[in-house]
């Protein structure tokens, strides 16, 4: 077996026990990249030199003995996440060329365990999409079946675990976008609670939305990373000084007796039956395993897609707003300042972040805020008890992550309300602030992967770990891989 | 119309509805969001980071030190300080603010509903406060005089201000002054903002209107801007009620509208009108939580607030028995007051120390440009001084040149008196031996004092203390002239 299709626990032991460097790991790594990249399409930088100057730096850690969790590692950083000294172009035109001289939090976290960054991967410009057709550089290809998306906004990471050209993926998440790709994509991916992980560094979309988590080939490996990145950061006033618990405990657990929701809302009619199915079954296996299962309400589901299209594109307007030419980025010429404003951000955002901005600028504006910005927070705030409400009578809410399967390139590009129900299952998520994981389930008879949603409390990753796991232990769904 | 035509009021028909919005710059060491310095004067765009410079992905932290200077602010002006208040982003497209927006309060503004009172021809007027918030400033653009290109400093991106709101109660652009003077007197006492108009870190935008007086609703406003100076404010605002209550008399419609100061012509010009006006969205800033203020830190920052100027006003009139004039000037500034009370508590007597500092003090401060901490005469060594004029060691007018040389030396009088040779001459007989030199040098005039030419008295002071190089003691002096001219 090739080093880089191992996960991040199998390489920690060979790296642990000497008998193999992160150079190993690194260069298999980048001969899977040279493979198949040209096929998947899954970054828009790669490190090369740097990744190997990481992976020297990490070899030099462990012979000192110096090993955190992810030495020696090579993931892949979604290109909205700021890497001092390396290109971070949020898929935009607007940033093409923009390197910004600072670090997130979270990479700065990941470089002080001497991780090996092997590259800046795809996504819908500005994380605005579910399928990666946004992106302004090119459409990354589900690796399952490279007629298909990947899934989105995440879709690079996504698709890079699942094509073993890295071990592991960061990914950001503002209403599925490390969810749905992960689903998409056959994998696992976390949208830790809302606060639990440091936004700095990350390139807002939706400052009260937007949260980084994980994209991993097994549960074990998502505790992992989110014992790497997790807990509370000075530079973001939003990140919660809350303890951060070691989620590698929750791993193994007993689940005999945890209370499991299925919200009678997220099983509707035109939903694909593949789908259903497969969820039904993993939920039944979840019941063998000892959980009882209840149905629970969420009775405000319905508004969810509205809410959230109010809430974060009017966050993104104004989010948005600083690209404007002046200082960094592309800028567009023109006889005065209000045409080079004007040139500069048509030239330089693609359509979908257009349509947002605009949305998002006609919700703010005066006379229609309260019917819109404000009705929209009140709905939110709605949907928040809900969770409360289902969370008083289960540990641990489970339901599909997207109501189908990866759809074809080009399928839903033309439509952005068909793509908008590509998020109906992961939206509220976001919306209520509350952690959820997607973790394959099962595959339709094309062959394409089948995601199941498991939603926990505020700060409770730990109840959908113990879930997760037993049920992958009782699986084999992850262990399968994309033939390419 | 010149500045020097004076404010025409039209005899009581019409009435100003004045309101004020000041914005002053908190003196904090570092921005509001980040840790740049806010020092004035730097090398452009040298105090910056990627938080104050709007880069991709960055967030802001709010400064503590910039919260407690505003809540103590409010309590200075009598304000309540919210127990829950936010932070809103109030956006508009400008090279000079780089995120696109600024962060500001909106709905929810730390500090609601106080008061100041100010002192308008011998009258105490209660002027209202709406509201105190916090945000952040924006850069400088900087414009080539010929060329094409255009700058921009981010330097004073980020910096704390505070917007201090008035109702609309002040009724006259004197009143208008005397609210911005006790506004940036309290800033100054807090020591929260340093007040400087000229540098900016003191700004202020008017709303004025005018109506007919007994009329109860407001008439049209225009909102004027670019007022550096107080006495900017008092003319701009004067300027404009002249033009409004004209616009008016003549029939026509007040515009609502923004409109420049032009100290330069002396008049207000239309910068843009309500239909241009921008809609900043207002939406409540999701990078930072809602700001909960604790009581105990309220009462905290409350126990700590030093004396204003009002109270210390009504103190030193009472303990000091001070004319309201001079306690008024004397405790317009901390640094001052401070001075005064130190120089009192050294054994000056305290309206003669007043009369000093407020004569000869003021008008050597003003000259050299100095504030009053600068100055080297330690307050001490007036006291001192006093004393020898009280023992008659010298005369009220050598003491003038005394206090000179105190001033820029920063000597005591005992020293400058001895350097200078400057103790008066009390001695009987060396005065009487000048008197008797100039009477018999001038026969003539002591003729003409003798046949009822009285006035010619001074005439002869004039001389003997020309004579003694003034420092005769001028009550013996007149007695003995008196005496010899019998």
């Amino acid at each position: 077996m090739k080093l880089n299709e191992l996960t991040i626990s199998d390489v920690r032991k060979l790296l642990d026990n000497r008998e193999v460097t992160p150079r190993d790991v690194l260069d298999d790594t980048c001969k899977r990249i040279s493979e198949v990249e040209d096929r998947v399409r899954a970054f828009i930088t790669l490190t090369g030199e740097t990744a190997y100057g990481m992976a020297d730096a990490a070899g030099e850690a462990i012979k000192s003995g110096e090993t955190s969790l992810l030495t020696g590692v090579p993931v892949a950083v979604k290109d909205n996440m700021c890497t001092r000294g390396i290109p971070t172009t949020c898929a935009s035109k607007i940033l093409y060329n923009f390197i910004p001289p600072y670090e997130s939090t979270v990479t700065g976290r990941l470089t002080r365990q001497n991780y090996v960054m092997v590259g800046k991967t795809n996504l819908d410009e500005f994380a605005m999409g579910s399928s990666t057709e946004n992106s302004s550089f090119h459409t990354t290809k589900n690796p399952w079946n490279l007629d298909c998306v990947p899934g989105g906004s995440s879709g690079g990471s996504a698709a890079a675990v699942a094509a073993d050209e890295c071990i592991a993926a960061l990914g950001s998440d503002t209403g599925g976008s490390i969810r749905q790709p992960a689903a998409l994509c056959g994998i696992v991916g976390l949208k830790p609670t809302y606060g639990r992980v440091s936004r700095y560094g990350l390139v807002a979309f939706a400052s009260s939305l937007d949260q980084i988590g994980p994209i991993t080939k097994n549960v074990t490996d998502a505790a992992i990373m989110l014992n790497s990145i997790g807990g509370h950061d000075p530079s973001d006033s939003t990140s919660a000084p809350v303890d951060v618990p070691d989620f590698a405990l929750a791993l193994g657990q007993d689940i005999s007796g945890l209370k499991i929701g299925i919200p009678k809302e997220y099983f509707v009619e035109g939903m694909d039956k593949e789908v259903e199915d497969a969820v039904h079954a993993a939920i039944k296996k979840i019941e063998s395993l000892g959980a009882f299962v209840v149905e629970v309400s969420l009775p405000h589901t319905g508004y969810a897609i509205a809410t959230y299209y109010i809430l974060a594109t009017s966050e993104a307007s104004s989010n948005l707003a600083r690209y404007d030419g002046v200082k960094y980025g592309f800028r567009a010429g023109g006889k005065d300042l209000l045409e080079m404003y004007m040139n500069t951000r048509a030239q330089g955002f693609g359509p979908e972040v257009k349509r947002r901005i605009m949305l998002g600028t006609y919700a703010l504006s005066a006379g229609y805020y309260d019917a819109y910005y404000k009705k929209a927070q009140q709905v939110r705030t709605l949907i928040k008890q809900d969770f409360d409400n289902a969370f008083s009578q289960v540990d641990v809410i489970v339901t599909p992550t997207s109501p189908s399967a990866a759809f074809r390139i080009g399928e839903k590009a033309t439509d952005p309300l068909q793509m908008y129900l590509s998020d109906i299952f992961t939206i509220s998520i976001n919306l209520a602030g509350v952690p959820a994981m997607s973790m394959p389930c099962g595959f339709t008879k094309t062959n394409l992967p089948i995601g199941l949603q498991l939603i926990g409390r505020h700060f409770d990753e730990e109840s959908i770990f113990k879930v997760a796991y037993a049920y992958e232990q009782s699986t084999n769904w992850h262990t399968r891989r994309p033939q390419l | 119309m010149s500045d020097a035509e004076p404010p025409t009021l039209n005899a009581g028909r019409y009435e100003a509805v004045i309101g004020l919005e000041v914005h002053a710059q908190l003196l904090t060491d570092t921005k509001l969001f980040c840790g740049c310095s806010t020092k004035f004067g730097a090398g452009p765009n040298t105090q910056t980071c990627p938080v104050c410079i709007g880069m991709p992905g960055v967030l802001p932290v709010l400064n503590r030190k910039a919260v407690d200077f505003a809540i103590k602010t409010g309590l200075a002006m009598n304000c309540s300080i919210a127990l829950y208040s936010r932070f809103a982003r109030k956006n508009y497209f400008y090279p000079d603010l780089p995120k696109g927006y600024q962060i500001s309060q909106y709905e929810l503004p730390l500090c609601l509903g106080g008061f100041i009172e100010i002192l308008v021809d011998g009258e105490v007027r209660r002027i209202g406060i709406t509201r105190i918030h916090m945000e952040d400033d924006a850069g400088k653009n900087i414009h080539e005089v010929k060329g094409n290109y255009s700058f921009v400093d981010l330097n004073r991106a980020g910096v704390p201000l505070m917007e201090i709101v008035s109702e609309p109660e002040i009724r006259s652009p004197k009143e208008a002054a005397e609210y911005m003077k006790k506004i940036r007197s309290i800033l100054r006492y807090l020591g929260v903002c340093d007040g400087n108009m000229e540098q900016g870190s003191l700004r202020c935008d008017a709303n004025v209107s005018v109506r007919p007086v007994g009329q109860t609703k407001f008439g049209v406003k225009a909102e004027l801007k670019n007022m550096n100076s107080f006495r900017f404010v008092e003319r701009a605002l004067e300027y404009e009620i002249r033009r409004q209550t004209k616009v008016l008399e003549e029939g026509g419609n007040v515009l609502q509208e923004t409109r420049l100061w032009d100290a330069g012509a002396g008049i207000t010009q239309s910068m843009r009108t309500k239909e241009e006006a921008h809609d900043y969205r207002y939406f409540p800033e999701p990078d930072l939580v809602p700001m909960a203020i604790g009581r105990e830190i309220i009462d905290t920052v409350k126990n700590g607030l030093p004396e204003l100027p009002d109270a210390k006003r009504e103190r030193f009139s009472v303990r000091y028995g001070l004319p309201e004039y001079d306690a008024d000037l004397l405790t317009s500034e901390r640094a001052v007051a401070e001075w005064y009370e130190r120089a009192v508590s050294e054994g000056g007597q305290p309206k003669a120390v007043s009369n000093w500092m407020m004569g000869e003090m003021m008008r050597m401060l003003n000259e050299d440009g100095i504030s009053i901490e600068d100055c080297p005469l330690q307050p001490g060594r007036l006291a001192g001084m006093l004393r020898l004029i009280g023992n008659g060691t010298i005369s009220g007018k050598i003491a003038k040149t005394v206090f000179e040389d105190m001033f820029r030396t920063g000597k005591d009088a005992e020293t400058v008196v001895r350097e200078k040779g400057l103790v008066q001459i009390s001695d009987e007989g060396a005065i009487e031996k000048a008197v008797d030199e100039v009477l018999s040098k001038y026969d003539a005039e002591v003729g003409r004092f003798r046949s009822g030419d009285e006035k010619l008295i001074g005439f002869f002071v004039g001389q003997v203390m020309k004579a003694t190089k003034g420092k005769a003691n001028p009550q013996m002096l007149n007695e003995l002239l008196k005496r010899k001219l019998s």
